[in-house]
């Protein structure tokens, strides 16, 4: 059986090395990048299933790389979760309608990830 | 800390509210009721035992209790209920006169996340309810704990937990960092002081008992004499639905587990027994 993959993408390696830790533990192997440019080369070569995706970044923000995602590999694939310090209801609503699973709005930790992975249809409900 | 103020504080707890407090709960007082000490400049929990022990320490004795409550609660708690409820409540609607509001019980609401996340099930459910109503009570001993859950606003930190992002944008509405439930579901919930340990029967008979991880605190006698107040209480075709760690079992005789499900109990049937 293969593993499960999710691509991490935020322009803070703090972010990505504990956001990847937690992810890890959910049984999932985690890649990672730092924009979203290189996010979406990354899902060219192999698309994901799950992408963990921050807002504000470098060269190519989250927003444009969801908008980017959506078109390219349609409404379902991969399973998208914003996780950004943007949290405002208009940001959120905005995310939501370009196409984004679910919403972490920073800080958050391993108990909300799993949260929003279990909302998002990645994880089952623990028992 | 002498055994014997730790038996009598243990003493008082378990009498106000059920709650067992184990010889290992020490450090709990401690830290619980250290704030307390301080504001009332008490030395210690020495010196606590001996003001409660003293005539009119009504007030400060329930505020004992209160702070040693654990009030962790969560939207959408376990998932699974909320999924059951979902497939039950248009079942109950069909079965009730027209009219009749289904009554549902969050017995040890806590911050209220429970009663709100049953609200917001209706409330998705829409048409298949073909209109009925729901009357939610949510009740605990914490008046802190009530207090919040009326005023029904929440951190970013809890509508992120088992909250869908979806229900947060469409049922609760932005107050800076928090977010405040919309008035729709708060209309729908009523709250009230009432202790688990006193006769229930005074809250009247509902469709729906949610009693989650309350009983975990109690000792087996007073888990028993709980859960026979509840199948008391509950209409023949109403479920109680009880926490991950909990159970009828070897408990009472009155509520038996539904076919299939977990955490769902009904009220015994005389086939039930037989069988
Ligand atoms: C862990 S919370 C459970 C909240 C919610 N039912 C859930 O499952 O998320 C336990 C609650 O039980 C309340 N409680 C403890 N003893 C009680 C009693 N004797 N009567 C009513 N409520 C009680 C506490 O105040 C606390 O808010
Ligand atoms: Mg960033």
């Amino acid at each position: 059986m293969s593993q499960r993959t999710c691509l991490v993408v935020d322009d803070s390696t703090v972010v990505r090395k504990a956001a990847r830790r937690i992810i890890e533990g959910f049984g999932f192997r985690v890649s990672e990048a730092k924009d979203g440019q290189e996010a979406l080369d990354a899902c060219r070569s192999a698309l994901p299933e799950a992408v963990l995706l921050d807002w504000n970044m470098p060269v190519m923000d989250g927003i444009t790389f969801l908008r980017a995602a959506r078109a390219e590999f349609g409404p379902d694939q991969p399973r998208i979760v914003l996780c950004t310090t943007e949290a405002e209801l208009s940001k959120i609503l905005e995310a939501l309608s370009a196409g984004a699973q679910e919403y972490v709005m920073k800080p958050f930790d391993a108990d909300i990830l799993r949260d929003k992975f279990t909302q998002a249809g990645l994880l089952e409900e623990a028992a | 800390m002498t055994p014997d103020s730790f038996n009598f504080l243990a003493g008082l707890v378990k009498a106000r509210s059920g709650i067992v407090l184990t010889a290992d709960k020490g450090y709990m007082l401690e830290t619980r009721l250290g704030p307390m000490l301080r504001r009332e400049s008490m030395q210690g929990l020495d010196a606590l035992a001996q003001r409660l022990r003293a005539p009119r320490a009504e007030a400060l004795a329930a505020e004992v209790v209160e702070a040693l409550t654990t009030n962790e609660s969560s939207f959408f708690r376990d998932g699974k209920p909320f999924e059951h409820l979902k497939k039950l409540l248009p079942k109950l609607a069909a079965a009730r006169p027209p009219g009749q509001p289904i009554r549902v019980w969050s017995a040890a609401c806590s911050s209220g996340q429970e009663a709100y996340s049953i609200a917001m099930t209706a409330a998705e459910l829409g048409p298949a309810l073909g209109g009925r109503k729901l009357d939610i009570l949510g009740t605990d001993i914490s008046r802190e704990m009530l207090d919040r859950a009326q005023e029904g606003v929440f951190t970013q930190f809890e509508v992120q937990r088992g909250l869908p992002v979806t229900m947060l944008v469409k049922h609760f509405k932005q107050e800076g960092q928090r977010w405040r439930v919309a008035p729709e579901l708060r209309a729908q919930v009523r709250w009230q002081f009432f202790n688990l340990m006193e006769d229930p029967r005074t809250l009247g008979r509902f469709d729906i008992i949610f009693c989650r991880n309350v009983l975990i605190y109690f000792d087996a006698p007073t888990k028993s004499r709980v859960l026979g107040s509840l199948a008391g209480m509950l209409a023949p075709d109403g479920v109680v639905y009880l926490g991950g760690a909990e159970t009828v079992l070897g408990l009472t005789e009155r509520l038996v587990p539904a076919p299939g499900e977990r955490g769902v109990y009904e009220p015994a049937r005389a086939t039930a027994k037989a069988g």
